[in-house]
C-alpha cells in the first residue's frame, strides 16, 4: 500500500511542475505587467521596468526565478492593490473552502442516500422522480439556478412581503458587525444550495449506477445464497463495492471545485477564489493570476492523489498492481 | 455407410448429411436476422423522452434559425419609450430596458448559443476521435504522449483557462468556438482511446489479424463500427457541455459581446434585475438553456440505450 | 426407501420477455436423497441453473414460478424472504460456477467464510469461529490455511477459489448442496481435484448433492442418479448406469454419441453431432421439444403434436419422455456414429 501511495505521489510532482510552468508562461504571455507603465509613453521607463521585473530573460529562466520565490512563500504583489499575493489567496481560499465544505458534506450524504434508494427501488415512482430531478439539475446552468433561488427565496419574498431583510442573504458570507447566531447560516444557504444542486444531480446518478452494477453482480447473489438478509447484502456487499468508483469521482470533483466556483461566488458576492480570479482577470493582475492558477491546479492534483489513494484503500485488487 | 440393425424399426431413412426436413407446422421465426441499423432505430424510438426531445429540439432550432421571418419584431429593434415590461400580448416574453422584444432577442440569441454549441462539439469530436484513435491504435509513445498531455490539461480549471485565452485571443464567436474546442477535444480523445484499446484486445481483432487482414480493414470493419456508439454519445454530451460553458462565459462577461448576443449574454444583462419587477428577464433565457440542454441530454441517453441496451439506466 | 431430503414437483418458471414469455422450466420433478449425488445435465438454456435458482428462491422478481419445492417435507417455494434465508446457506447451500465473480473482491476469503457461519450463528465465539474457518479451508484442501485465510479472492488461483467457495457452502453442514457448474470454468486437471473435494465432503457429511453440469464426463464420474434436461423439461431420469448404458431418449443417445472417445474401436469414425440448435424458450416446439432435431421423430403424429410424458419401460426409476422410447432403448450410441466417407 505504501509503495502504491509513493508511486502516485512521485507521479504527481512532475505533473504539478510542468503544469505550473505552462500556466506561468501562459499568463505571462497574456498579461503584460508593464501595461500601466506603457500608458506613460516613456520607453526608457518601460525598459527599466522590464529589466527590473526580469522580463527580458528567457521564459524558462523567468519561471525558475518565480518558482524559487514561490516555494518560499513570496508570491509577489498584486498590481492592483500592491497587497502581497500570498495573504490574498489564503484569505480567498478560506472563504471558498467554507462553501466547499458545507456543500460537499450535505451533497455527499444526500446523493449517496438517493443513489442507494434509487438503485434498490429501481423503476419505482420515487426512482423516476429522482432521475428526472437529476436530469433537470444537470441540464440547468448553475448560475441561473442561483439567480432563480435568489429571486424566489430571498429578494422576491423581501419585496412581496415587504420585509426589512430578505429571509436568506445573498451577499457575502457575513453581515457587517456582530451578528446573531443565525446570520452565518442565512448567508450560507443560498450559495450552498446552488452548489449542491449540481453536485447532487451528478453524484446521485453515479451512485445509483454503481449500486446497480454491484447489486447485479454475482457476489451479491452468492451472498444471498448464504442466507444474508437483503439489508445486510446491500450495505455489507453492494454498497461497499459501489463506494469504490464513487469515492474516486467525489475526490476528483472536490479538487475541481476549488477553482470552479467562479460563477457562484460572483452571483453571491462571496470573496473567495472565484471572485479573486474574476477581479484579477478583469484588471490583468498577472501575479495574482499566476499564483491562482498554480494553486488551483495544485488542489486538483492533490485531490487526484486523494482519489488514487482512496481507490487503493478501498479496492484490494489495485494494491498489488 | 454403416447399417444400423435396429433403425429399420423406426422406419425413417437416414442419410449422412441429409438436411433437416422442414416441419411445416413449425417455422423457426427466430432466424430472422434484423440488421444492426433497424435494431438501433427500434431501440431509440422506444426511448420516449429521447424522441420527444428530438422533436422539441428540432422545433427550437427551426424557430431560432428562421428568426428573420418568424420573429415578431426586427432584430435589435428598440422602443425606448416603452422600457422594460412584463409578458403581454404584444410582447410574449416582455421587453428589456431598451424596449427590445425579448422573444425576438431570444431567437437571435439562440442562433449563437446553438451554433456555438454545435460547432464546438463537432470540432472537438473530430479532433478528439482522430487523436484518440491514433493513440489507441498505434504505438506506445503516441499513446503515452497523448495521455500525459490530456492529464495536464485536465488539471487546470477550465473556465479559468478559457477566460484567459479569450482575453488573449479575442471574443468573436469564431474565436470562442476554437478556444472551447481546443480544450474540449481531450475528453473525447480519452474516451475514444480507451474504447479502441479495449476493442483491440478483443479476440475478434486478433482473429482478423491472424487471418491476414490489413490495418485499414481492421480499422474500418471492426474498430469504427464498435466505437461509433460511444463517440456519438459523447458528442451529444459535448454539445450540452459546450452550450453551458458558452453561456457561463458570456454570463461572466468573457464571452460574446454586444451586438452579438447569446442566451448567456442575455442573462448577464438581466442579472441586476433580481428581486425587481423586471425579474422576468431572467426566466426565459435560462429556461431556454435548460430545455435545450435537457433535450440534448435525453437524446444522448436514448443514443446510449440504442447502442448498448445492456447499459444501466 | 427413506424420504427425500429435497423434492421438486411440477416446477414451472416463466420470465416475461421482450419477444414473449420465456418458458425456462417446464414441469420438472425430481427427488434427492441423503448421501447421493444427483446430476442434472443439459445444454446451455436447458433450464438447469434456473431450476437451482428456483429451489433457493433466488430468481429475479419478474420470474413467475409454480409447483412445489419441499425440503424435508416442508414447502419452501414462495416463502417470504425473511423465512427462506434461514434455509439458505444453512440447510440448502449453493456453489456457483465462477468463483472469481461469486466472491466479493473487497473482503478476505476468511471473512467471507466466517460470514457464512455468523449469518446463522450470530453469537459465536470469535476464536471458535476462526478455528472453524481454518478447519474448513483445510478440509477442502487449501494449503497453508493460516496464511490464506487473510488473502483476497484475487490472490487465489482458480481451483483454490472454487474450493474456497465449497468451504463457504459447507460451513454450516447443509443437508443439500447444489453445485451449479462447479467445474466449467476450470482446467481439466483442476476439475478432477474439485470433484474429488466434493466427493470427500459428501463422505463426511452425508449430505445430498445436486450437481449441475453440461459435461457428461463429470456426471459419469461422480453422480449416482442423473436427470437429463432439454428446453426446460426433464427428458430422461435414471441411475447413472441406466443413463449411460441404456439410454431411452434420443437426446441422451445423441449426447452420448457425441462424446469423443479414446477407446473407440472402429477407426475413421466421425464425431457425431446433434443437428440443429437448441430451441428458443419463447417459442418452444409443439409436442416433443426435441422433435426438430430428432433423427427418429415421426411428424406430425405424434412427435410434433403430443408432449411425451415421462414413463418407465421396465425399471420403475428409469423414466424417459419419448413416444418411441421402446425402440430407442434398443439403440446404442455407437449406432448413431457413421464412418468418414
Amino acid at each position: 500500500m505504501l509503495t502504491y501511495v509513493a508511486r502516485r505521489l512521485a507521479y504527481s510532482i512532475p505533473v504539478l511542475l510542468i503544469a505550473s510552468f505552462l500556466l506561468f508562461a501562459f499568463v505571462r504571455v497574456t498579461f503584460d505587467p508593464t501595461a500601466r507603465l506603457r500608458a506613460s509613453r516613456d520607453p526608457s521607463a518601460v525598459a527599466r521596468e522590464r529589466t527590473r521585473l526580469g522580463l527580458d530573460k528567457p521564459i524558462v529562466v523567468q519561471y525558475k526565478d518565480w518558482l524559487v520565490k514561490f516555494v518560499q512563500g513570496d508570491w509577489g504583489e498584486s498590481s492592483r492593490s500592491s497587497e502581497r499575493v500570498y495573504p490574498m489567496i489564503t484569505r480567498a481560499l478560506w472563504n471558498t473552502f467554507q462553501l466547499i465544505f458545507w456543500g460537499v458534506l450535505i451533497s455527499g450524504l444526500i446523493a449517496i442516500g438517493i443513489g442507494i434508494f434509487s438503485a434498490v427501488r429501481q423503476y419505482s415512482v420515487a426512482d423516476y422522480a429522482f432521475t428526472s430531478a437529476s436530469f433537470i439539475g444537470l441540464a440547468m446552468p448553475p448560475f441561473w439556478f442561483g439567480l432563480i433561488a435568489i429571486q424566489f427565496l430571498a429578494a422576491g419574498p423581501k419585496n412581496w412581503f415587504d420585509l426589512s431583510q430578505p429571509p436568506l442573504f445573498f451577499v457575502g458570507l457575513h453581515s457587517v458587525a456582530g451578528s446573531p447566531i443565525l446570520d452565518y447560516p442565512r448567508h450560507l444557504v443560498l450559495p450552498v444550495l446552488t452548489l449542491t444542486v449540481q453536485i447532487i444531480a451528478s453524484w446521485s446518478r453515479y451512485e445509483r449506477a454503481s449500486m446497480l452494477d454491484a447489486i447485479n453482480a454475482d457476489y451479491v447473489r452468492a451472498a444471498r445464497a448464504k442466507g444474508l438478509s437483503p439489508r445486510q447484502v446491500i450495505f455489507k456487499h453492494a454498497f461497499r463495492n459501489a463506494l469504490i468508483p464513487l469515492v474516486t469521482v467525489m475526490a476528483l470533483d472536490i479538487g475541481l471545485l476549488f477553482g470552479g466556483l467562479i460563477v457562484t461566488e460572483k452571483i453571491f458576492s462571496i470573496p473567495g477564489m472565484g471572485q479573486l480570479f474574476f477581479d484579477s482577470l478583469l484588471q490583468g493582475d498577472a501575479n495574482v493570476l499566476v499564483a491562482w492558477t498554480v494553486v488551483t491546479a495544485g488542489f486538483v492534483i492533490l485531490f487526484n492523489l486523494v482519489a488514487d489513494i482512496g481507490y487503493g484503500a478501498l479496492d484490494p485488487r489495485i494494491r498489488v498492481a | 455407410m454403416s447399417t444400423l440393425p435396429n433403425r429399420e424399426l423406426l422406419d425413417v431413412p437416414t442419410e449422412e448429411n441429409q438436411p433437416l426436413p422442414p416441419r411445416r407446422e413449425f417455422v423457426d421465426e427466430d432466424t430472422v436476422i434484423r440488421s444492426q441499423w433497424r435494431l438501433f432505430w427500434r431501440r431509440f424510438f422506444r426511448h420516449r423522452m429521447a424522441v420527444i426531445s428530438t422533436i422539441v429540439l428540432i422545433l427550437i432550432i427551426f424557430v431560432c434559425f428562421n428568426a428573420s421571418w418568424l420573429a415578431p419584431y426586427p432584430k435589435n429593434h428598440q422602443d425606448l419609450a416603452l422600457g422594460a415590461t412584463g409578458p403581454s400580448m404584444q410582447h410574449w416574453f416582455g421587453t428589456d430596458d431598451l424596449g427590445r422584444d425579448q422573444l425576438t432577442e431570444m431567437m437571435y440569441a439562440g442562433q449563437i448559443s446553438l451554433a456555438i454549441g454545435l460547432a464546438v462539439a463537432v470540432i472537438s469530436t473530430v479532433l478528439g476521435t482522430l487523436f484518440g484513435a491514433l493513440a489507441g491504435y498505434f504505438s506506445e509513445w503516441t499513446d503515452q504522449f497523448l495521455m500525459r498531455l490530456t492529464d495536464l490539461f485536465l488539471v487546470v480549471p477550465a473556465i479559468a483557462i478559457l477566460a484567459i485565452a479569450i482575453k488573449k485571443f479575442g471574443n468573436s464567436a469564431a474565436t470562442i468556438v476554437l478556444i472551447l474546442a481546443g480544450l474540449g477535444w481531450m475528453y473525447i480523445a480519452r474516451v475514444v482511446r480507451s474504447q479502441i484499446l479495449s476493442i483491440k484486445e478483443k479476440e475478434f481483432v486478433e482473429a482478423a489479424r491472424a487471418s491476414g487482414a490489413s490495418h485499414k480493414r481492421i480499422v474500418v470493419r471492426h474498430l469504427i463500427p464498435n466505437t461509433i456508439g460511444p463517440i456519438l454519445v459523447n458528442a451529444t454530451l459535448a454539445i450540452a457541455a459546450a452550450i453551458i460553458t458558452e453561456s457561463t462565459l458570456s454570463f461572466l462577461g468573457f464571452g460574446v459581446q454586444p451586438p452579438t448576443t447569446s442566451w448567456g449574454r442575455m442573462l448577464s444583462d438581466a442579472e441586476g434585475y433580481v428581486g425587481t419587477s423586471k425579474a422576468h428577464l431572467l426566466y426565459f433565457p435560462g429556461l431556454a438553456l435548460l430545455i435545450v440542454v435537457l433535450c440534448v441530454n435525453f437524446i444522448g441517453d436514448g443514443l446510449r440505450d440504442a447502442f448498448d441496451p445492456q447499459s444501466v439506466r | 426407501m427413506s424420504d427425500p431430503v429435497l423434492s421438486v414437483r411440477n416446477l414451472r418458471v416463466e420470465f416475461p420477455g421482450d419477444d414473449g414469455i420465456v418458458h425456462a422450466v417446464d414441469d420438472v420433478s425430481f427427488d434427492v436423497f441423503e448421501n447421493e449425488v444427483v446430476g442434472i445435465v443439459g445444454e446451455s438454456g436447458s433450464g438447469k441453473s434456473v431450476t437451482s435458482m428456483a429451489i433457493m428462491g433466488l430468481l429475479p422478481k419478474r420470474a413467475r414460478t409454480s409447483g412445489e419445492v419441499l425440503y424435508r417435507g416442508r414447502s419452501v417455494r414462495g416463502l417470504p424472504e425473511n423465512e427462506i434465508r434461514h434455509i439458505r446457506g444453512a440447510k440448502i447451500a449453493m456453489v456457483f460456477q465462477d468463483a472469481l465473480t461469486a466472491l466479493d473482491p473487497v473482503y478476505t476469503v476468511g471473512d467471507q467464510i466466517a460470514e457464512a457461519i455468523t449469518v446463522h450463528d450470530n453469537g459465536i465465539d470469535k476464536r471458535v469461529l476462526q478455528e472453524r474457518v481454518l478447519e474448513l479451508l483445510d478440509l477442502v484442501g487449501i494449503p497453508n490455511p493460516g496464511q490464506r485465510v487473510d488473502q483476497y479472492p484475487h490472490e487465489y488461483s482458480g481451483g483454490m477459489r472454487q474450493r474456497a467457495m465449497i468451504a463457504m457452502s459447507i460451513a454450516n453442514e447443509p443437508d443439500v448442496l447444489i453445485a451449479d457448474e462447479p467445474t466449467t470454468a476450470l482446467d481439466v486437471t483442476i476439475q478432477a481435484q474439485v470433484l474429488e473435494v466434493i466427493e470427500r465432503i459428501q463422505e463426511r457429511t452425508k449430505s445430498a448433492i445436486v450437481l449441475i453440469t453440461h459435461d457428461m464426463g463429470v456426471v459419469a464420474g461422480v453422480a449416482d442418479r442423473v436427470m437429463v434436461m432439454y428446453a426446460g423439461r426433464a427428458v430422461e431420469t435414471g441411475s447413472v448406469d441406466q443413463i449411460f448404458y441404456e439410454p431411452h431418449h434420443p437426446y441422451t443417445l445423441g449426447l452420448l454419441a457425441s462424446l469423443p472417445r479414446l477407446d473407440e474401436e472402429r477407426s475413421d469414425v466421425r464425431l457425431h453431432r446433434i443437428k440443429g440448435q437448441p430451441p428458443s424458450l419463447v417459442r418452444v416446439p409443439p409436442g416433443c421439444a426435441f422433435h426438430p432435431r430428432c433423427e427418429f421423430a415421426r411428424c406430425p403424429d405424434p412427435c410434433s403434436t403430443e408432449v411425451p410424458a415421462l414413463r418407465a419401460l421396465g425399471a420403475p426409476e428409469h423414466l424417459a419422455a419419448c413416444h418411441f422410447a421402446e425402440q430407442v432403448a434398443k439403440l446404442r450410441p455407437d449406432d448413431l456414429k457413421t464412418e468418414a466417407s
